[in-house]
């Protein structure tokens, strides 16, 4: 099949987890032998020479696949970033870089011009099947299928309601909206979203295909390679490391992860909590870290980018995620990968897909420490941990996934 | 010859040897990191599990209405034989839990003093002591057996251990210490050729001598006064026929199974094909109402059997009596510790991962720390701490730490009272923590 698709974000270009799974998905469906013409609104050199060849997940062989980039240039910056005021002041940075921009000083107008522009791809690029990801690139895809009439499929990956909590942007929330009952059909990433999309949008459950995200098999696994890292974050060899990996918003959890970090060291003391990412709540974390008296067992990295993202994994004796609401959550999986077991919240998508992991609410304080501080004690409930989790995870591949997006394709095509 | 008798002296085609297991454990209250120190009640079960209330639903829907059932058949039939074996926190918990506990008590005394019901030993904590500690083992074999004598007025001579475990080497010991009997499952994998339908001998194998001399000091059936005698005393070993057994226990309510629906008939029709002596049917007694719910039909299956069966000219016998009527026909020999569970018979289900292996390492290394604080206390103090530490054994509590079936995703398979073998583990280690900082303070 021949896919034409709207993506954001993608590596190297990206700043959260929709990059990653976007990349997976591309690569998976090379693997079936489709052929992805995917459109960015920002490519680099690397992504234009992005060819299956240099695919680490498969051998020149396997992969009968093609893939094409084109982009589209956009004052829209992040996925993540869902309000009017993040807009402007992204905005604002480009203006000085770009003085003659013709980016609409609107987020709402700029999503409506971007996929105006975008959509004109579906004119001169021959497709079977349209391909959008999340509330950036859904109008694209409706306005793609006004062009040449083949079907739709909106893969949701987030929410407004994750993302924003009880402040949801109402324009944001109209076009996923729009493009969930526009589509002719909607992947949700785990069954977590689809009641959300059900209960919040209103969606039909059988417009509704569930296909779990996975990750990719490639990254190697050294945790010797990393020896420096507790000397350089100044962290005594023997004390014990849990790990935050995210951006410092609501939606995250971090005010949790203190909360819990407080609770553990009433009870053990050589313990430091490694917080890495950033987002609008660094401040009041930072704060709350003093406030708690805990800061000097409170380490903040700052954002992390690839071989450190690894090595933060690799070095700690647990990844923690309390997300308050996480429709997937793949970063559980990259810490699986390095080899460091995960406690994850019940309120995220991947506590469906991994049952090797330590699984609390997110509000469970008390448990959430209980249980950190079991595997931080207990060795060998960190060695069955590792060890399980690990097999799941090699059980697990984005070819395997994008063969249930085929048939979600297949689906669409045949209705 | 005197003692051998006909084998076929009561007209019988051949015999159907029922046992049922009834056993439910202890489930540990939850205990976090930060009630180590000073928990209180270990034993009341989870929030949403408590074990008072497992019993009661258990009662209802199987004890009571089951017994009820079996005391029917026993009446009707003076034929009809029934084995069991409970556990002994099975029947702690009939004592502790009020009206309803005395009721199922009182519903199993009466079954057993119709003189047709055989009750058999085991491990009283329904514990894998065995695999660590042979004089623990022994002496919760003769803990039980005082029970068994208490409740029932009975002195059982058949020996059946926790989820069937067993090798040559354990039915060695069994014999050592005076029973007349043992059961095990009957795996095709080291029978062979042989039939599960006849009474064999374990094959003889060395026991060391330090765990013979255990057996010996420890036995509950007086030896007889001559060594001599004693080497060459005999023990039968009764096999599960694990097909005939399964299709009752986990088949009878499977509708994609091409026997469903399995009627009385159709059963004794197969049990009437069967070349042997004895077709030794060995089950949970959940299986009547609890895991086969009561709209499967399974009691009334259970009510035309015996009926069905003695048409057919076959009859009962409990497993004292089936080891007297039939000659044993050859040796059997299991090297290696075998149990009824799961496809693979093995102790995986309880010890194969790091957390089961810890777990059951440091609550059997406690054993000469609890008996010295033990031996510092009044009786009655002395008994609720080794109480406390038994129940700590009960296989159960590993099994809830297997991961296995949990891997696999397999949920059907894991019957856990717990979210995942990880919260067992945690729930088990916190709750052991605090034990051992009580045994500290003696």
């Amino acid at each position: 099949m021949r896919v034409l698709m709207y993506g954001w974000e993608f590596p190297p270009i990206q700043s959260g987890g929709l990059g990653v799974a976007c990349q997976g998905i591309v690569e998976g469906l090379l693997s079936h032998n489709h052929a992805v013409f995917l459109v960015l609104p920002k490519t680099t050199p690397a992504m234009q020479m992005y060819s299956p060849d240099s695919f680490k997940v498969l051998s020149a062989g396997e992969s009968g696949g093609i893939v094409e980039i084109e982009h589209v240039a956009t004052g829209l910056y992040s996925p993540y970033a869902t309000s009017n005021d993040a807009y402007w002041e992204n905005l604002k940075k480009l203006l000085k870089e770009e003085p003659n921009t013709i980016y609409s000083q609107n987020m709402l107008e700029e999503v409506y011009r971007y996929a105006a522009k975008a959509a004109v791809h579906a004119r001169h690029i021959p497709h079977d099947i349209i391909h959008t990801h999340d509330w950036l690139t859904t109008e694209a895809g409706i306005q793609a299928k006004k062009i040449s009439g083949q079907p739709h499929i909106m893969h949701v990956h987030a929410t407004e309601f994750d993302r924003s909590g009880d402040t949801p942007n109402q324009a944001v929330y109209d076009l996923e909206k729009r493009g969930m009952e526009h589509a002719d059909r909607v992947i949700a990433v785990s069954e977590y979203t689809k009641k959300m999309l059900m209960k919040y949008y209103g969606i039909k459950e059988w417009k509704i295909d569930v296909v779990h995200n996975a990750v990719q098999p490639n990254l190697p696994t050294g945790r010797q390679a990393f020896s420096t890292y507790h000397k350089s974050h100044h962290i005594n060899p023997t004390d014990k490391v849990v790990l935050f990996l995210g951006r410092m918003t609501m939606q995250k959890g971090p005010d949790y992860f203190l909360k819990m970090a407080k609770k553990v060291l009433d009870h053990m003391k050589r313990v430091k909590f490694v917080m890495a990412g950033d987002g609008d709540m660094m401040d009041q974390i930072i704060r709350l870290s003093i406030d708690l008296g805990i800061e000097r067992n409170v380490l903040f990295s700052g954002f992390l980018k690839g071989d450190e993202i690894s090595r933060a994994y690799a070095e700690a004796d647990l990844y923690v995620m309390p997300s308050v609401s996480e429709p997937f959550g793949l970063t559980p999986l990259e810490a699986i990968k390095q080899g460091t077991p995960v406690l994850i919240s019940k309120q995220s998508g991947i506590s469906e897909v991994i049952r090797n992991a330590l699984r609390v609410d997110f509000w469970d304080i008390d448990e959430m420490a209980n249980k950190v501080i079991a595997a931080l004690r207990y060795p060998d409930l960190h060695r069955t941990l590792r060890e399980r989790s690990k097999e799941e995870l090699d059980k697990m591949s984005w070819q395997k996934q994008a063969g249930e997006i085929t048939k979600v394709y297949q689906k669409a095509i045949n209705k | 010859m005197k003692n051998k008798k006909s084998v076929r002296h009561d007209g019988y085609n051949k015999t159907v040897c029922f046992y049922f297991q009834v056993h439910q454990p202890y489930r540990l209250s939850k205990c976090n990191v930060f009630e180590v120190g000073n928990k209180d009640d270990y034993f009341e079960g989870p929030a949403t599990f408590e074990n008072k209330a497992i019993f009661e639903k258990v009662a209802r829907k199987c004890y009571l209405p089951t017994n009820a059932l079996m005391l029917e058949l026993l009446e009707k039939h003076p034929e009809f034989r029934v084995s069991y074996s409970f556990s002994g926190v099975f029947l702690d918990q009939c004592l502790q839990f009020g009206e309803l506990g005395k009721e199922v008590l009182d519903s199993f005394k009466k079954i057993i003093a119709t003189g047709q019901a055989e009750v058999l030993c085991e491990t009283y904590y329904h514990s894998l002591s065995w695999l660590y500690s042979k004089k623990e083992f022994a002496e919760q074999i003769i803990k039980q057996k005082k029970l068994i004598y208490k409740l029932f007025k009975k002195k059982p001579t058949v020996f059946r251990n926790t989820e069937l475990i067993y090798s040559s080497e354990i039915a060695e010991f069994i014999r050592e210490m005076g029973f007349k009997g043992i059961l095990a499952e009957g795996w095709d994998h080291y029978l062979e050729w042989k039939s599960p339908y006849f009474v064999y001998n374990p094959e003889k194998v060395d026991l060391h001598p330090a765990d013979r001399k255990i057996a010996r000091q420890m036995a509950v059936n007086k030896a007889p006064k001559k060594p001599a005698c004693r080497q060459g005393r005999d023990i039968a070993l009764l096999l599960k026929c694990y097909k005939l057994s399964d299709d009752i226990a986990f088949r009878f309510s499977n509708r994609t199974w091409s026997e469903w629906p399995l009627t009385t008939d159709k059963y004794a029709a197969w049990l009437d094909a069967i070349m042997g002596d004895t077709i030794n049917l060995f089950m949970d007694y959940e299986t009547f109402g609890e895991h086969q719910w009561e709209d499967t039909g399974i009691f009334e299956f259970m009510r035309h059997l015996p009926e069905a069966l003695l048409r057919r000219n076959i009859g009962f016998k409990t497993p004292s009596e089936t080891i007297k009527a039939y000659k044993p026909v050859g040796r059997v020999h299991v090297p290696y510790l075998m149990s009824w569970a799961d496809m693979e018979r093995d102790l995986s289900a309880w010890v194969s991962n790091p957390m089961q292996e810890s777990a059951l390492r440091r609550i059997f290394e406690l054993e000469p720390t609890v008996h010295q604080s033990a031996s510092k206390m009044t009786k009655k103090k002395a008994e609720e701490l080794e109480n406390t530490w038994r129940r700590l054994q009960t296989s159960d509590h590993f099994y809830y730490m297997c991961t296995k079936y949990w891997n696999d995703g397999d949920v059907h398979a894991y019957f856990s009272c717990y979210e995942s073998p990880y919260d067992a583990y945690i729930t088990y280690m916190n709750t052991l923590n605090d034990f051992e900082q009580k045994l500290i303070k003696i």
